[in-house]
């Protein structure tokens, strides 16, 4: 990282690792050394989960208007100046509210489905890099990490809704197993494609390969990127996946019995699941905290927060734009189609990342050849495989109804009929 | 060691996001596939049939407003040519262009509430529907302007309409049908081949040409089987016969071609309403009957009670929805002694189970969303 | 293109009907033809069979309640050769109204016999699945006769309670 005049020093906000680090340099001189973990624990915990909340409020407002302004409409605007204060009423709405927990429903797991589902979607952020000095606990296998913990999320959401002894709920949590447990492989999948091209786990080393090299791995593995982003969205239950709440056919699926503050819960908890995807793929996939120098003049974790919200701008544009997909259609999506596509494209990565250790080619070259190659060959598999697959060009055309001005025919009717 | 499993039994309603109305669907899952879909109806029975054998004719055409609560303007005409029919009146000839009018105006906005509630039911969350909308609210300010309500409109009367168009509708129309075609266009852009809308609705509850025959289904989902019938063309009524439409006939009968059956119907009507606004002539708005009094500003006010002579009559009009009949006796009295609905949800509804057996609940809700039910009319 | 839909006088089809089955027809006026209840089927299945017929369209099927006898009333359509006609049968028990059920004939009568069943209380045999409709399972009497709320014994049907509730006593008047 270049420095600018600032130089690392405890007031350089460009990365708040620096005033953290003078404060527990300071502490460390005056206080035993377990102190200073807590205290660095407890900042950085705390500083994620304010940042987390607090971006989930803002974005209830957000996604509220950025939907509403796609379907012609304005959001909500009356409660505050322009609305803003909604998220504010969302929240003291759901607390005032009586939490009603169903007489047969089993109160254990009942009490602990919400909060299954909201630690794990806030914990991933202990491994995102921020900024260059700002990962609560940069791991030695970061992306692993990232997998696990956002892997919780399954049973949980089973848990949810089995508990609530009620059979729309069951179909939610029945559908999402099934659903969350296809894409994991494929999320796993995706996020292999960076790591065999860094050659490490630890997500610190990812942005800076990415920086190393001044380039994103996005434009060297685009295939890779969108079965990420697809995966995601079937992850956080967002649309176009969110089969597992689908409001327009099981009311709440799964958490259709929570009222009050729990479902605030599951609430905060999609928009973290969705703001952690966001951050996996912004930090693997899209440069992290760096921004081919900009580090110098805007501040590294703003960078990164620019990179996040825009990404998961693309889940709020999703959502207000395509219909649902079935729960048979999407497995089969990932069993047949992205299965056989990433597991090629592992392949071909891996081929490359070893071409180019063993030879001795610039490394300019050999990105751009390896960005070029994993473009074309991946477009060409992804419509080489779909044809193959049988969804070609000439089904999927809409079609137009026959206009005819006689009266009693019958058109295309297997036998004669009156 | 074998595994006890069992079907189970979900209720889709009545209180649901997408049924339509106050309707009840009980599906036996087997897993996610349906075995039986058995509908449980008169949530919204409000004896109607019962009630307008108390009321005069004139007092019951509020009613036919409120059963197809969201097509008002057909749900009038109908009932108004069956009791025309009872007494052989003969309507004056811009009456008949102004129903036509209404009609078609009728058919854009309760089409435009249809596509847009099924690609709600496909999952888009609401935003088809807040575009078509906005062209329905056009359509409802120009009957606001006519007849001075938005859904309940109570427009026609026995021997013409009630009142004729203000001055300022014809140009606020006109504008109305310029701006239309380009908006059906996107929708048709947006809609007609997205993916995730054709995968989710071809090859769902599909129908023969024999089976939605036999089975009485009319309108919409009858020509989306391949059936070409429509009552405007068949049996014309109003200035049907005086103008240039096609009937939209779809292919395999299955909800995307319900979709694209309305979609290409939106469009007719516009055809229909381009040569209705050109060619209606001027006149009265409304036959003189034999005991009718004449205000001074011209117009016959029709009586309180006709007395029709002892008879039955049936009469059948194309509404949105399919063939819309009432089948009025008169014993001569100034009530009906019966008065009963021939309404096209409700015999639409008969090939459900047939159409959901075999497939999965998220495929009944859209099966239900192109079925296109209001339940004010399905439960009278 | 403007074609009318030829409405078959009720003389005519009655004629068609004799002819092929003798003694079916009840009565015939121009604008029905009236049909003994014990050859309705084998009348509706010809009716919809017939070349030059060929009612395959059930419109509407409806019941009225004539205060001497209970009526049932198709109308029928033919799309090939785009005429209609309409065809009654009628019983005169006022007790126990049943009538074969045109189920077999056209799928479209499913529905419709039930709401029959339901408001007007007309039997239909043969139907697989007669039960009420609109009106919850228990419903004391059929609300679209002409006598209903004249029952004897003072019942008062329309405050009959949901099945499941027991010992609620709403008439104010106690079981007679």
């Amino acid at each position: 990282m270049t420095s600018f005049f600032l130089k690392g020093e405890w007031y350089d906000f460009r990365d708040l690792g620096n005033p953290v680090g003078g404060l527990l340099h300071d502490i460390d001189k005056i206080a035993p050394h377990w102190v200073v973990y807590v205290v660095a624990s407890l900042i950085g915990t705390g500083g994620i989960v304010l940042w987390g909340v607090l971006s989930c409020l803002a974005f209830i407002w957000i996604e509220r208007r950025v939907v509403a302004l796609m379907q012609n409409r304005k959001g909500p605007n009356r409660v505050g100046p322009a609305g803003l204060l909604q998220p504010v009423a969302d929240a003291l709405k759901l607390l005032m509210k009586e939490a009603i927990t169903p007489r047969a429903a089993d109160k254990i797991v009942f009490w602990a489905g919400p909060v299954l589902i909201f630690v794990p979607a806030l914990a991933v952020f202990a491994v995102i890099p921020f900024g260059p000095k700002m990962t609560l606990a940069d791991l030695n296998v970061g992306v692993l990490f990232l997998i696990a913990i956002a892997g919780i999320n399954t049973p949980a959401v089973f848990l949810a809704g089995w508990s609530s002894n009620n059979k729309y709920a069951l179909l939610g949590a029945m559908r999402t197993i099934a659903m969350l447990i296809s894409y994991e492989i494929i999320q796993v999948l995706a996020l292999l494609g960076p790591v065999l091209l860094v050659g490490s786990m630890r997500l610190g080393d990812l942005v800076g390969w990415q920086d190393h090299y001044n380039t994103w791995i996005f434009f060297i593995q685009p295939v890779g990127l969108m079965a990420y982003i697809f995966a995601g969205a079937v992850e956080t239950n967002r649309s176009p996946t969110d089969i597992a709440e689908a409001e327009s056919e099981i009311v709440a699926g799964y958490h259709t019995e929570y009222g009050g503050i729990k479902f605030g819960f599951f609430y905060q908890a999609e928009y973290l699941a969705g703001f952690a995807i966001a951050a996996a793929i912004t930090t693997l996939y899209m440069g992290g905290y760096t921004l081919w120098g900009a580090e110098k003049y805007i501040p590294s974790w703003i960078i990164f927060l620019g990179k996040l919200y825009t990404v998961f701008f693309i889940y709020i544009w999703a959502r207000g734009t395509l219909p649902r997909l079935r729960i048979d259609q999407l497995m089969a999506f990932a069993w047949k189609f992205l299965l056989p596509i990433m597991l090629v494209n592992t392949l071909v990565v891996g081929g490359e990342v070893l071409i180019w250790r063993e030879n001795d080619i610039s490394d300019v070259t050999a990105l751009t050849l390896i960005g070029l190659v994993n473009f074309f060959f991946g477009a060409a598999l992804v419509i080489g495989w779909a044809r193959f697959l049988g969804h070609g060009r000439g089904r999927q055309v809409g079609r137009r109804a026959l206009l005819t001005q006689e009266v009693g025919a019958v058109y295309f009717g297997a036998e004669t009929s009156s | 060691m074998t595994i006890k499993s069992e079907p189970f039994v979900v209720n889709v309603g009545p209180q649901h996001p997408s049924t339509h109305g106050v309707f009840r669907l009980r599906l036996t899952l087997d897993g996610e596939k349906i075995v039986d879909a058995d509908m449980v109806m008169g949530y919204l029975h409000r004896s109607m049939e019962k009630l307008a054998e108390e009321r005069t004719y004139t007092q019951n055409i509020p009613f036919t407003d409120r059963t197809d609560y969201l097509s008002a303007m057909t749900g009038n005409l109908a009932y108004v040519m069956a009791v025309e029919k009872l007494m052989n009146v003969e309507v004056p000839e811009r009456a008949l262009w102004l129903r036509t009018i209404m009609a078609e105006l009728q058919r854009i906005a309760s089409h435009a509430m249809a596509v847009g509630i099924f690609a709600n039911d496909c999952g888009a969350w609401q935003t088809p529907v807040m575009h078509m909308f906005r062209d329905r609210e056009k359509i409802l300010d120009l009957f606001e302007m006519a007849c001075g309500a938005r859904l309940t409109l109570n427009y026609m009367r026995i021997g013409g309409v009630s009142k004729d168009i203000p001055v300022e509708w014809m140009p606020q129309a006109q504008r109305l049908l310029k701006e239309l075609p380009d908006r059906f266009a996107e929708y048709e852009d947006l809609l007609l081949s997205n993916e995730i809308i054709i995968a989710r609705s071809r090859g769902i509850g599909t129908l023969t040409p024999e089976q939605a025959t036999a089975y009485s289904v009319s309108g919409p989902m009858l020509r989306a089987s391949g059936v070409a019938w429509d009552v405007r063309k068949a049996d014309p009524y109003g200035a049907y016969d005086k103008v240039d439409f096609d009937i939209a006939v779809g292919r395999n009968g299955d909800v995307y071609d319900r979709f694209v059956v309305r979609l290409a119907e939106m469009r007719q009507s516009l055809r229909i309403l381009q040569q209705a606004f050109e060619r209606m002539p001027a006149g009265p708005v409304h036959a003189r009957l034999g005991t009718a009094t004449v205000q001074p500003w011209g117009q016959a006010v029709a009586p309180l009670a006709y007395r029709p002579p002892v008879g039955e009559a049936y009469a059948r009009i194309e509404s949105p929805r399919g063939e819309l009949g009432y089948y009025i006796v008169s014993d001569g009295g100034p009530a009906p002694f019966r008065f009963h609905i021939r309404s096209p949800s409700f015999i639409n509804l008969t090939p459900l189970k047939l159409m959901s057996v075999g497939m999965t609940v998220a495929d009944a809700i859209v099966i239900l969303g192109s079925v296109d039910i209001v339940v004010g009319e399905v439960d009278r | 293109m403007a074609t009318r839909t030829k409405f078959l006088s009720g003389l005519d089809i009655a004629h068609r009907i004799e002819q092929r089955f003798p003694g079916a027809v009840d009565e015939a006026l121009p604008e029905f033809a009236m049909i003994k209840p014990e050859r309705l089927i084998e009348t509706l299945t010809y009716l919809r069979d017939d070349e030059e017929l060929g009612f395959k369209f059930l419109s509407s099927l409806t019941a009225v309640d004539r205060l001497e006898w209970f009526e049932v009333a198709y109308h029928l359509e033919s799309f090939r050769l785009n005429q209609a006609t309409a065809v009654k049968v009628r019983t005169f028990d006022r007790e126990n109204p049943k009538v074969p059920s045109a189920v077999t004939v056209w799928q479209g009568a499913h529905l419709q016999e039930r709401e029959a069943y339901d408001l007007m209380g007309i039997y239909f045999e043969g139907h697989p699945d007669l039960r009420r409709l609109f009106l919850w399972e228990g419903f004391a009497g059929f609300p679209l006769r002409k006598d209903y709320l004249n029952l004897p014994g003072g019942l008062n049907a329309g405050l009959e309670r949901f099945p499941g509730e027991q010992g609620l006593d709403f008439s104010g008047r106690g079981t007679q």
